[in-house]
């Protein structure tokens, strides 16, 4: 299984590369990729450099182009497919139908990949992506048991690749609205979740208060931490006291289901992050660079030796680890 | 001469758990009022059954019967292989067209050569997108919600012939969907033992923010809006832009007054602003229309005094 590590910039690239990423993934500096962020993400020439110092020491680079271009903003994703294409990076992950389709037809030999944006659960989905665009890799949303995960890898006519580690997010990636029904953009339209410029946070007497788009999604006594505010994991009411209504904040970690995954024939396993740290990047990238080789080295008989786990522990959002969808003790 | 053609209604497939009685009752009063079409199906959960496909199917040919469009609608997510079986059974009803909410279903249909609706769980955000999906067999399109009404004006300049464009104009807002169940969670259950906790919100569960302001509806796997879209008021708008068919989400109760409203809008008897201030009362919570305008979903930018 490969290993494909995010770099939010150079020094982050550079760390996973070291640390022993297969490829890493990243962005331009605009809505075209899902972690629009400000400082984050690659000019030109930050991205020549960074490419070139994946390539030269045999590592690819994937490109995520995954947001959903208006009749408005077209030319600008047209313009960057053209870019990513010249640039000569080893793979395009898009999600976006139109995208997906101009890359296929003018650049053939550019290898794309669905992104998780892309919203396929199933193999009918992926026969679509492959039929009409020739992908040649999908990475599946995180709301797949890993019985769900199975069928779909034996009979899917692409490679598989799925998230092993980081912020979870718990709505079907690419059909989840939530963001722009608060604060006026989405993943889907602007390439972010929870824009900054819509988060404000205030000290109250009931306490520290967070809210997006004038939405309260949140309230913190001193003693909790206060993460950044994201719709799906605020705090609601439904009739009683207020819990989290929908998910409670906690990272995914599947250390534990590798051999499973292996066993599944998944191609890919990805680490969300792109907005982190390049010291977080180092050290996920370096945890799972061992796990895998150990997996790979011990098959059934692995076991995610303890260190590993805490500092995964260490690094995660919130303090907890859970394993998503794969595991269902809610189900 | 008024040439702006006029949109047609349809009434969308019910998207919440209602028991077998209230939908027969449901459907028994679509069938006498002045809508052109109707969606029929589960889109949400695969676990709710007080249909199954073969009573769609027999309600379908009633209401075509009473000289509706009739079309099956599919679920938006698709996880088990059971619900891809009966996805398939669902695509090759040989009776209806089916609106595809998944690209699963898009790609049964279209490997079968059958037209067919792509619902609006359906990320068609471009023109080249619009393309690609005529091109595999799309009649018809329902317009993402999260999309404006400049989104919509570009979409209509290269919409692509023979493709019927569709807006949903009155309900609660599909926001996402989860593997997990909130409905079940709320009520602390677990999905597998859900106790069917959905038949006890026909509209939805709403959720509150901590100082009280209704947020969201919960609705099983599917997160709504709490507020109801209403673009009754921007119907002159809707009509310009050539928009087909105009959709109206069923809720539990006053579905046939917000057809009325419609209509009568429609058919020049009722200025629209007048419409959609008759509606406000009608509604779970309250409107928004911010999606349309541009702004926020929950944003109401029109007046409704």
């Amino acid at each position: 299984m490969e290993l494909v590590c995010p770099a939010g910039n150079l020094p982050s690239l550079k760390a996973a590369v070291d640390e022993g990423a297969d490829a890493v993934y990243l962005g331009f500096r605009d809505a075209t990729n899902a972690r629009n962020f400000a400082g984050l993400n690659f000019n030109e020439a930050g991205m020549r450099s960074g490419i070139a110092y994946a390539q030269q020491r045999g590592r690819r680079v994937f490109l995520a182009l995954n947001t959903y271009p208006q009749p408005d903003g077209w030319s600008n994703w047209q313009a960057a497919v053209d870019r990513a294409a010249a640039l000569g990076v080893d793979a395009l992950i898009a999600a976006d139908m139109g995208v997906l389709d101009y890359a296929s037809e003018h650049h053939p030999d550019l290898p794309l990949h669905l992104s998780v944006q892309g919203s396929a659960t199933n193999r009918e989905s992926l026969r679509f992506y492959h039929e009409r665009f020739g992908i040649r890799r999908a990475v599946l949303p995180r709301v797949l048991s890993l019985e769900q995960v199975r069928e779909v890898v034996a009979r899917s006519p692409v490679q598989i690749e799925v998230f092993g580690f980081g912020s979870l997010c718990v709505m079907v990636e690419g059909r989840c609205l939530l963001s722009s029904y608060a604060a006026g953009q989405s993943p889907n339209t602007h390439g972010c979740c929870s824009p900054a410029s819509e988060v404000h946070w205030e000290e109250t007497s009931k306490g520290l208060e967070v809210r997006l788009g004038g939405v309260l999604t949140d309230r913190f006594a001193d003693h909790e931490s206060a993460g950044y505010p994201t719709i799906c994991k605020g705090r609601y009411q439904a009739g009683g006291a207020a819990y989290y209504a929908i998910e409670e904040p906690t990272s995914l970690n599947t250390l534990d289901l590798l051999p499973q995954l292996r066993i599944a024939g998944v191609s890919a396993i990805k680490i969300e992050g792109r907005q982190r740290s390049p010291a977080y990047v180092r050290q996920v990238t370096k945890v799972w660079r061992s796990a895998l080789d150990a997996a790979a080295r011990e098959g059934e008989r692995f076991v995610p030796r303890r260190e590993w786990m805490s500092v995964l522990g260490r690094v995660a959002e919130g303090t907890q680890t859970t394993l998503g969808a794969y595991h269902r003790p809610w189900q | 001469m008024d040439l702006t053609p006029t949109p047609r209604l349809s009434i969308g497939p019910v998207l919440y758990y209602w028991a077998r009685e209230t939908l027969d009752a449901f459907y028994e009063e679509v069938a006498d009022l002045p809508v052109d079409l109707v969606y029929l199906g589960e889109t949400v959960c695969a676990k709710r059954r007080s249909f199954r496909l073969q009573d769609w199917i027999d309600w379908g040919e009633r209401l075509a019967a009473a000289g509706k469009e009739v079309v099956l609608s599919g679920m938006a997510l698709l996880e088990a292989d059971s619900e891809l079986k009966a996805l398939q059974h669902l695509c090759e009803n040989g009776r209806f067209r089916v609106e595809a909410n998944d690209m699963g279903a898009v790609q049964l249909l279209a490997a079968r050569g059958l037209p067919f609706v792509a619902g609006p769980s359906i990320n068609l955000y471009n023109p080249r997108a619009l393309s690609v999906m005529a091109k595999a067999g799309m009649i018809r399109w329902v317009l993402p919600v999260e999309l404006s009404r400049t989104a919509l004006e570009g979409l209509q300049r290269s919409r692509p012939p023979g493709v019927q464009t569709e807006v949903l104009a009155y309900g609660r807002l599909p926001l996402a969907y989860s593997a997990r169940c909130f409905t079940a969670r709320a009520y602390n259950l677990p999905k597998d033992d859900c106790a069917l906790r959905c038949l006890d919100h026909p509209d939805g569960f709403t959720l509150r923010t901590r100082e009280g302001e209704p947020f969201l509806a919960l609705n099983g796997i599917q997160t709504q809006s709490a507020q109801t879209q209403c673009l009754l008021a921007d119907l002159p708008q809707l009509a310009a832009l050539e928009v087909d068919i105009l959709r109206i989400s069923p809720q539990a109760r006053h579905t046939a007054q917000v057809v009325d409203a419609f209509r009568h809008c429609i058919d020049g008897d009722l200025p629209p602003e007048e419409g959609a201030r008759s509606l406000a009362g009608l509604m779970p919570i309250g409107p928004c229309d911010g999606y349309w305008h541009g702004r926020p979903g929950m944003a109401q930018v029109g007046t409704l005094g």
